[in-house]
């Protein structure tokens, strides 16, 4: 235990020294720390992250040393990790978690050394706190594309998480791209309150689908919905969920939105061993590679894929947004006018369903 | 049958699906309370038991062999609670508690590498033109074999507590164990296998959770059903028919609540997800309010260590 904390003391010394005047001409040598809220093995979100982490060992080999830690409950928990993290020689350190905002900037402002930086979060308290973020309604789009195009019953169906403007925004792409080229498509909304309970997911889906509903997509973390979809032989599809989920091809999962953290950690360990890094509030996309669309399987037929790549691409190459007006709100009072896409901010604040989305958002 | 939008039999015969881990679990944690033990590692049972049925039934090919493997896993574990609370006289609610951490972490471990894998599938029970019956065959006739199984358990439970000899020895000992033991049973004997049975029917419920409601392995797929579990038998008034009708409650309400908002309905979702615990509230309430704590039912024992000596 005491060679440890001496151990720690002396890469403290060091990191310190470099900071000293160090991060003008950046490091020879990085640590790279991570922490999850929830197991690696989670097949989703948390297994995501951990992809990234390890994409940056691979993309620097000896110049950057990696450290994480799973299951990190958010609260009280977190604040421990982090210090425990900032002492023990960690230069970045990535917290992957909404939860961990307040943690991420109470201890970010004791070392100011240590970049921080907090995944999903908006709060940059202090200089060496920085955000990040996908544009995941960019994917949304995509499926809502094809669930418009292939549904037969003309009912899409989605499982919210919680009713956050994240969640919002992809309920709200997603039905406007299967209403652009399904007039008579409906989306029906069942709201899950959490992230994680397979149990749970399988049960909003079985529900869905008893209801008629042919296309779910989902905002929860497990594969449980498309393992439901599996049960009714190819009458209902799905999408694969922050990870390819790719053990469902062909169908149910006829494609998926990959959460791909890993240009994104590598870009900022980069940034910092070459003396280039800078406080950012990052929200890429399709464009920045952050979010993939996974393979479309031979479930969706041809001209439907084309079309759907055609979006990727357009969505890629920055001349199509999936929230472009005209569009209104729910109650029929205008929000974008003809042509004018939607501001970063309106997004990011989303707490209303576009015309046409039928039921209320919980409070 | 439609009201509102939802179909009344689809509701009724995914209820009964969804109710089967929480049911065996509570048919299981029943008898244990029944014999004057308390144990709150229900849930580290049930997922030790969807992790070991889930590598049974992934190796042998067998959703059989798997449910038997969650049995084993539930038991082997309960072993360990009743090491610790018989032999090492531990508290119980302490022993318990820390069961269901270790239970979570040791199911994290051996699962690594079960992620996205997906089990052998368990089939309906052919039942033939039965299935076909307007109404009654989707209800009664359509399930697999661990719904009938589970519905057996709670007869078999009722039936042994209230007619049989071991029954009345069980209720003697979670009520008085001191007479038990004066009489001359083996208190401590009879409470090992009424705990290796709870964990045995954990654990065949954890792995009713990996291998037929969500089929795959994830970290904690649980997700909080031992509590309710637990919540159950006291709902029930440790009476087994009575924990049947608390386990399809929960699992009927937990299902209308998704069905009413996938049909639209105009209820807030936060007073359906709140529904099933008020009405456990509220039968409580009732249930206690009449002949006090006689009509709670509970075993005068419970949550009481033995040792001889004393």
């Amino acid at each position: 235990m005491k060679r440890r904390n001496l151990l720690a003391g002396a890469a403290m010394g060091m990191a310190l020294a470099m900071a000293g005047g160090a991060f003008a001409q950046g490091m020879d040598k990085v640590k790279a720390c991570f922490i999850y809220v929830g197991p690696i093995g989670d097949g989703g979100w948390t297994f995501q992250h951990h992809q990234g982490t390890l994409a940056v060992q691979e993309a620097f080999g000896d110049k950057v040393e990696t450290q994480y830690q799973e299951s990190v409950p958010e609260g009280a928990d977190a604040e421990r990790v982090l210090t425990q993290m900032a002492l023990g020689g960690c230069n970045i350190i990535f917290a992957t978690s909404f939860g961990y905002m307040d943690q991420v900037n109470a201890i970010a402002a004791k070392f100011p050394d240590v970049k921080f930086e907090h995944a999903t979060g908006f709060k940059r308290d202090s200089a060496n706190v920085s955000t990040y973020n996908a544009r995941f309604y960019e994917g949304r789009a995509v499926e809502g594309l094809i669930a418009g195009r292939m549904t037969k019953s003309n009912k899409i169906g989605y499982i919210a998480s919680f009713p956050i403007p994240e969640v919002i925004m992809g309920i709200n792409a997603y039905y406007l791209a299967a209403k652009k080229v399904n007039p008579d498509v409906e989306v029906t909304v069942v709201w899950a309150f959490t992230w994680f309970d397979p149990a749970k997911e399988a049960d909003a889906a079985k529900a869905l689908i008893d209801q008629g509903i042919d296309f779910i997509a989902s905002h929860t973390d497990s594969t449980a919905p498309l393992a439901e979809a599996a049960k009714t032989n190819g009458a209902v599809l799905g999408f694969g969920q922050a990870s390819d989920m790719a053990e469902y091809k062909p169908s149910p999962r006829v494609t998926s939105i990959i959460d791909n953290w890993g240009p994104y950690y590598i870009k900022r360990v980069g940034a910092l061993l070459d003396g280039t890094y800078e406080q950012v509030d990052a929200w890429e996309g399709i464009a920045g590679g952050e979010v993939l669309i996974g393979e479309i399987t031979e479930a969706v037929p041809a001209e439907v894929k084309a079309e759907a790549e055609a979006m990727r691409d357009a969505i890629a190459a920055g001349t199509f947004h999936p929230f472009t007006g005209p569009i209104n709100k729910q109650d029929g009072s205008a929000w974008l006018a003809e042509g004018q896409t939607a501001p970063d901010g309106d997004l990011l604040g989303m707490g209303f369903y576009v015309e046409g989305v039928k039921g209320d958002i919980p409070q | 049958m439609e009201i509102g939008g939802i179909n009344l039999v689809v509701l009724v015969a995914s209820l009964m699906v969804a109710a089967v881990p929480i049911l065996l679990a509570a048919i299981g944690e029943l008898v244990v309370e029944r014999s004057g033990v308390l144990n709150l590692g229900v849930e580290g049972m049930m997922i030790i038991g969807a992790i070991g049925g889930f590598i049974a039934a992934v190796t042998t090919g067998s959703p059989v062999l798997g449910f038997l493997g969650g049995a084993l896993a539930g038991a082997a574990l309960s072993a360990v609670f009743a090491l610790l609370t018989l032999v090492f006289l531990a508290n119980q609610v302490a022993t318990g508690l820390a069961l269901t951490l270790f239970g979570l972490g040791v199911s994290s471990l051996a699962g690594q590498g079960y992620n996205g894998i997906k089990p052998p599938h368990t089939g309906d029970v052919p039942l033939g033109p039965l299935a076909d019956l307007p109404v009654l065959g989707p209800i009664l006739f359509a399930h697999d074999w661990v719904v009938y199984f589970s519905i057996a358990m709670v007869a078999a439970t009722w039936w042994v507590l209230k007619a049989t000899r071991i029954g009345l020895v069980l209720r003697a000992v979670g009520e008085s164990h001191e007479a038990a033991h004066a009489l001359g049973y083996k208190v401590n004997r009879i409470r090992l296998l009424a705990i290796l049975f709870g964990g045995a029917m954990a654990g065949m419920g954890g792995a009713y959770i990996s291998l037929v409601r969500v089929p795959q392995w994830v970290d904690g797929i649980t997700a909080g059903a031992g509590w309710i579990a637990l919540a159950i038998v006291v709902f029930a008034s440790w009476k087994p028919w009575r924990a049947l009708i608390g386990a399809y409650l929960f699992g009927g309400i937990s299902q209308l609540q998704l069905n009413l908002q996938a049909a639209g309905s105009v209820i807030p979702v936060e007073y359906l997800s709140m529904a099933p615990y008020l009405v456990t509230i509220l039968v409580l309430v009732i249930m206690s309010s009449g002949r006090g704590r006689a009509g709670l039912n509970a075993p005068a024992a419970l949550g009481q260590n033995f040792h001889a000596s004393r």
